[in-house]
C-alpha cells in the first residue's frame, strides 16, 4: 500500500508539476491538483483575498471559480485522453448556485463522460466540504488535437 | 470605504466609469477595466504574462476570457439599470471562438431582457478586430432594483 500511495503521489507531484508550471494563470491562481483517477480530477481553488468579487462580503468572484472549473475540467480530459495532445475549451456552461462561503476553499471536482475523435465532453461539481452542499455546476466540451503541429494558430 | 452601490452611483454621476471596479480586488488582479469608447461601456482585459493558459500558443486561458465576459456583462447591468445591489451570476455560458493571444481584450454586452428579478445579457469578446470575436458568451442575473418593489402577495380568496 505504501508502494502504491507513493506512486500516486508521484503521478500527482508529477501532473501538478505541468498543470502549474505550464500553465501560468493556473499557477497564478494556486490551483492544485488534488487527486486523480481515469476520466476524473479533483482540483481545489485555495481561498484568496486577491479573488474576492464583492468587496462587501469577501465573497470570491465568479472568474475565478470558473477558471477553476475550466481547469479542472481540462485535468479531466487530460486524464480519458490515451495520449497526451492539446485541447482547447469549445465551450463552458456554469450554473452559479449559491456564492462561496468565505474564506474557505473551493473544491472542483470533474469527470470527462465521453471521448470522441474530435471532441472530450465534461461535467463537474464546485463545493466546499459536501458534495451535496454546492456552489457551482458546470458542462464543457473540448477539441482534441488542436496542436501547433497539426493547425498553426489563427493569424489575424 | 464607500459601499459598492454608492460607488457605482456616484461613477454613474460623475461618468468615471472606472470607478465600477476599482473596489473590486479580483478586477485589479486580473486587469479587467471598463472603459467608455465611443459612447459605448467595454470590459477590457489588459494582456499580462499571468493570464496565460496555453504558454505554447501563446493563449489566454479560458477562464481569464469568462471572467472578462462575465465582468463586462456586470458593467452593463450596473450602468444600464437602476439595480441597487451587485448583480448576482445564474447561469453564463460562452462559446470559445479564436484563441485568444497575448494582448489586450475588450468586450461589451448588450442587455436582451430585463424582468423584475431577472435580466440577460449577450456578451462579445474580440482583441484587434471586432469583426473576428474570439468569444461570446450569455448569461442571466438575479437582480434587485430600487424602482421595483417586490410583488405583493397573492391575494386571498375571499
Amino acid at each position: 500500500m505504501v508502494d502504491d500511495d507513493s506512486e500516486r503521489l508521484r503521478v500527482l507531484t508529477e501532473l501538478n508539476r505541468r498543470f502549474e508550471a505550464s500553465v501560468p494563470h493556473n499557477r497564478a491562481l494556486n490551483l492544485d491538483i488534488v487527486a486523480v483517477e481515469h476520466a476524473r480530477a479533483t482540483v481545489r481553488l485555495p481561498y484568496d483575498v486577491k479573488l474576492i468579487g464583492n468587496p462587501e462580503t469577501g465573497v470570491l468572484h465568479g472568474g475565478a471559480i470558473t477558471t477553476a472549473m475550466d481547469a479542472a475540467f481540462g485535468a479531466a480530459v487530460f486524464q480519458a485522453l490515451p495520449r497526451p495532445m492539446v485541447i482547447a475549451t469549445l465551450d463552458l456552461r456554469i450554473d452559479y448556485l449559491k456564492p462561496a462561503t468565505p474564506p474557505r476553499d473551493v473544491t472542483i471536482r470533474a469527470h470527462c463522460y465521453k471521448v470522441t475523435r474530435n471532441v472530450a465532453f465534461v461535467r463537474g461539481l464546485a463545493f466546499h466540504d459536501d458534495e451535496a452542499d454546492l456552489i457551482a455546476s458546470g458542462t464543457a466540451s473540448f477539441m482534441l488535437g488542436t496542436s501547433s503541429s497539426r493547425r498553426p494558430p489563427e493569424q489575424e | 470605504m464607500n459601499r459598492l452601490i454608492e460607488r457605482i452611483a456616484a461613477a454613474k454621476r460623475s461618468g468615471e466609469v472606472s470607478r465600477l471596479v476599482e473596489a473590486v480586488p479580483y478586477a485589479r488582479f486580473m486587469g479587467i477595466s471598463a472603459v467608455v469608447v465611443g459612447g459605448e461601456l467595454l470590459g477590457r482585459l489588459q494582456f499580462a504574462d499571468h493570464l496565460i493558459g496555453n504558454p505554447m500558443l501563446p493563449a489566454l486561458h479560458g477562464g481569464a476570457i469568462g471572467a472578462l465576459l462575465e465582468s463586462t456583462a456586470i458593467f452593463q447591468l450596473m450602468w444600464e439599470t437602476e439595480a441597487i445591489l451587485l448583480p448576482k451570476t445564474i447561469t453564463l455560458t460562452v462559446d470559445y471562438l479564436r484563441s485568444g493571444r497575448a494582448v489586450d481584450t475588450f468586450a461589451r454586452g448588450v442587455l436582451t431582457r430585463q424582468g423584475r428579478r431577472v435580466a440577460s445579457v449577450r456578451v462579445d469578446a474580440w482583441q484587434d478586430d471586432r469583426s473576428r470575436p474570439i468569444a461570446v458568451a450569455s448569461a442571466h442575473f438575479l437582480i434587485e432594483t430600487a424602482e421595483m418593489p417586490e410583488p405583493a402577495p397573492p391575494e386571498s380568496d375571499t
